[in-house]
């Protein structure tokens, strides 16, 4: 008798699993559920491009219809990775084009996307529905004018922070005049001026517009005009809000936005000048997500804003905000479940700008559903720690930047361990942690007993020695992507948790003392990962003992790479031969 | 702030410092007043370049505080924008014997030779003597003054260009601490060119 499932009725099971990771975990059953599954996955998500050949995945899933993937490493947003390290999107574009005709969406980040990869997803897809750049480079506005002009059925195009080579405007015109899809338009990171006729007759044909965010060049004086052509709009992100505007402008532009009765997310307010704090009020009440990281407002001003905002569940602001600031969002948004506080670089001995840990302290004593933080701050203590740790268990991401390198508790002098020892304790449900401050290899003990369920963790200028990776390596059982810079450990814990290494997404080390010797023993012990040496200044010679600038370790199927530039080596598995550098464009 | 109050209490002063005033008071005025300056200005110029080379030490460090690069040059233009746009530091020009007073914005020069090449052009004289710590402008017909928070007159380039620009930017809300700049001409700078 046949004992298996039918195959329709798994299939059918299957289908309502939304989560990869339960995906994943099905396919491991036996052979029938990953066939299975394969065949009903829609959605692919590959966290690291270079883990797997584009071939295999265009191969395994071929119902796919959304594809989103992730290049360069998380570092690479603050400078830490050089240009041309990799993450180019055309060998997956190219490998799609071919084998997946219906994909609709793609979804990149950090990866490299020239004008070609962007006019082959013009040309191939002709279902081609979702386009999101996500810290993508590599482009010009041609390449989304191609797009834009292909793509029929276009519903969103968004460009999150990528940089892009501005030719102009003209883009904007190439959505063609019969094209009414659109439902999401985010050219924020764009420079140049788009036509105000041509915004506002796309506007007006894209009734099913709910996500608008305009870039810095469209001024003040415009944005009533644009939003009476779309007031469905749930979510907008302005342009710059500080150009004059007399009083008739100003009563219409209140007007205008009042009638944003779905309006839930604001965003843009570029320079916002106190005196338009008012216009925005009829939102207020109704924001669930609001960011001012771009507004530099300051105190008291913010205030006005944020005593209405009873409904706001995302928060992003800058340190203008100040303790009183962030005393007033305690009070007034009980619904705050994420909060970011950037650095204005605002010289805070030279102005009043008064933000300390005490901020963060009265926003988690106040705000029960908090249970996401990214917080820059000059100096803290583990007294505040320990009090943010009692208040919120619900932490699921705490990422503290103490931006003064080794400062320890300001008030005791000590190290910063018993707070984030405190942290890790209480919040169980913690995936995701930055430290900072000035750490001993005592953080990391505790850090490695208690946080069991994290999965990634950002560290700098910290730990004594070597044991502190050990603790981490040995530890955090559910650790997938670590990122360290400038502490002082080397081999030993590397080689001694090689085998963590391939449980893992990946690991990035620059600044380390990691020996090159390190780098391949650890290589031919573990078949499966790339270990990749970034070195922009090598050494003439390279002898075991000399240290590496940056590593970057991760898990792969796919072997070494065959794009690396001039300073990037894969260390070869054959002992023999050191390192390989397979080059090719 | 505070000690220029109470310096202020113990200086002595004969008079006002004005432009007939300037060769005997301002011998003496400088004098005293240029060694409690001096001192004073040694104290924040020391705190001036601790923090500067906080600020540098900062600034040295790649990728550090972790904030986006696009980020980092969004809030950058705003600085450079709004630094242009309200806190130019604005002080008026003056040149013994040239008819009207012109006005010059510090902010946009980089240092003492940017500032008086302009000034050179823009009143079109040229100061000649080379500067030295020990002589001022040694040799020269003109000398470029600045008139202080205190109402004296400093010689320009005795204070390292940045300093300068830090208390300006410091004390733009309260009191700039270049008021006014003169260009000294003839016997008047002779005398506080030596005296110096």
């Amino acid at each position: 008798m046949d004992r298996r499932f039918p195959f329709k009725v798994l299939e059918h099971i299957f289908s309502f699993l939304d989560v990869n990771e339960d995906r994943n975990s099905v396919s491991m059953v036996c052979k029938s559920w990953f066939e299975t599954e394969r065949r009903t996955r829609k959605r692919v998500f590959v966290g690291n491009c270079y883990a797997v050949s584009p071939l295999k995945v265009a191969r395994r899933f071929p119902k796919m219809r959304s594809l989103t993937l992730k290049g360069k490493p998380h570092f690479a947003d603050y400078n830490l990775v050089p240009d041309g390290w990799g993450g180019y999107a055309w060998p997956w574009i190219e490998a799609m084009a071919a084998r997946r005709p219906l994909l609709e969406e793609i979804r990149l980040k950090r990866m490299v996307v020239t004008d070609e990869c962007l006019e082959k997803i013009a040309a191939s897809f002709r279902d081609f529905k979702s386009l999101v750049l996500t810290s993508c480079e590599g482009f010009s506005t041609d390449g989304i004018a191609a797009v834009a002009s292909t793509c029929r059925k276009l519903r969103d195009l968004e460009l999150r922070e990528c940089i892009v080579d501005d030719l102009g405007g003209d883009w904007l015109t190439y959505f063609p005049e019969t094209s009414t899809s659109l439902a999401s338009l985010d050219f924020s990171c764009l420079d140049s001026e788009v036509k105000l006729s041509d915004l506002e007759r796309l506007l007006s044909r894209s009734p099913n517009l709910k996500s608008l965010k305009l870039n810095r060049s469209v001024t003040l004086d415009v944005l009533a005009s644009l939003l009476r052509r779309a007031p469905q709009l749930v979510e907008l992100g302005t342009g710059s809000f500080s150009d004059e505007l007399d009083p008739e402008e100003i009563s219409k532009l209140t007007k205008a936005l009042s009638e944003l009765k779905q309006l839930k997310s604001l965003s843009g307010l570029w320079d916002l000048l106190p005196e338009y704090i008012p216009v925005l009020y009829s939102v207020c009440p109704r924001l669930t997500s609001l960011n001012l990281s771009y507004a530099t407002v300051q105190m008291p001003d913010l205030i006005d804003l944020l005593s209405r905002c009873s409904k706001l569940q995302k928060l992003w602001v800058m340190d203008l905000i100040e303790d009183k600031g962030l005393k007033t969002v305690a009070l007034c948004c009980k619904e705050l479940r994420e909060l970011r506080v950037f650095p204005s670089g605002a010289d805070l001995d030279e102005t009043d700008v008064t933000l300390t840990e005490q901020g963060l302290v009265s926003v988690s004593e106040g705000c029960q559903k908090l249970e996401s933080v990214l917080y820059f701050c000059v100096q803290f203590t583990n007294a505040a720690l320990v009090s943010i740790a009692k208040n919120r268990p619900n932490f699921r991401c705490f990422r503290l930047c103490v931006m003064e390198p080794f400062a320890p508790d300001y008030r005791t002098q000590q190290p910063l361990d018993e707070g984030f020892k405190a942290i890790v304790e209480r919040c169980k449900d913690l995936r995701r942690l930055s430290v900072s401050g000035l750490l001993t290899d005592k953080a990391f003990e505790y850090i490695g007993v208690h946080a069991k369920k994290l999965r990634m963790l950002s560290i700098a200028f910290a730990g004594d020695s070597d044991l502190m990776l050990h603790h981490l390596l040995s530890g955090c059982e559910r650790l997938k992507k670590l990122e360290i810079r400038d502490c002082p450990f080397g081999d030993t814990a590397l080689l001694e948790n090689a085998a963590k290494l391939e449980t893992m997404r990946s690991l990035w080390m620059s600044s380390c003392f990691v020996s090159f010797g390190a780098c391949k023993q650890l290589s031919q012990k573990m078949p499966r990962l790339n270990v990749e040496v970034i070195d922009e200044h090598p050494p003439k010679t390279r002898p075991d003992s000399s240290p590496v600038e940056r590593i970057y370790i991760y898990r792969t199927v796919a072997g070494p790479r065959q794009d690396t530039p001039e300073f990037v080596w894969t260390i070869h598995k054959n002992p023999e031969v050191g390192v390989s550098r397979l080059s090719i464009r | 702030m505070d000690e220029f109050v109470n310096l202020k209490a113990t200086e002595l002063r004969l008079g006002l410092p004005g432009r007939d005033n300037v060769c005997e008071d301002g011998e003496r005025v400088s004098c005293n007043s240029n060694s409690n300056k001096r001192a004073l200005q040694v104290d924040a110029e020391n705190e001036l370049k601790t923090e500067t080379s906080l600020l540098e030490s900062k600034v040295q460090i790649v990728g550090w505080p972790p904030v986006r690069s696009y980020r980092k040059n969004n809030i950058q233009t705003k600085k450079n924008e709004s630094d242009h746009e309200s806190q130019g530091i604005y002080v008026k020009v003056s040149m013994d014997g040239a008819p009207y007073l012109r006005k010059i914005d510090l902010s946009c020069y980089k240092g003492y030779s940017d500032l008086l090449k302009a000034l050179e052009t823009m009143f079109k004289f040229s100061v000649g003597g080379e500067y030295s710590e020990r002589d001022g402008y040694k040799g020269s017909d003109f000398v470029p003054t600045y008139e202080d928070r205190d109402g004296d007159w400093m010689l320009i380039g005795d204070v390292p260009w940045d300093v300068l620009m830090g208390f300006c930017y410091l004390l733009q809300d309260v009191l700039c601490s270049c008021k006014r700049l003169r260009i000294m001409k003839g016997s008047e700078a002779k005398c506080l060119g030596s005296c110096v």
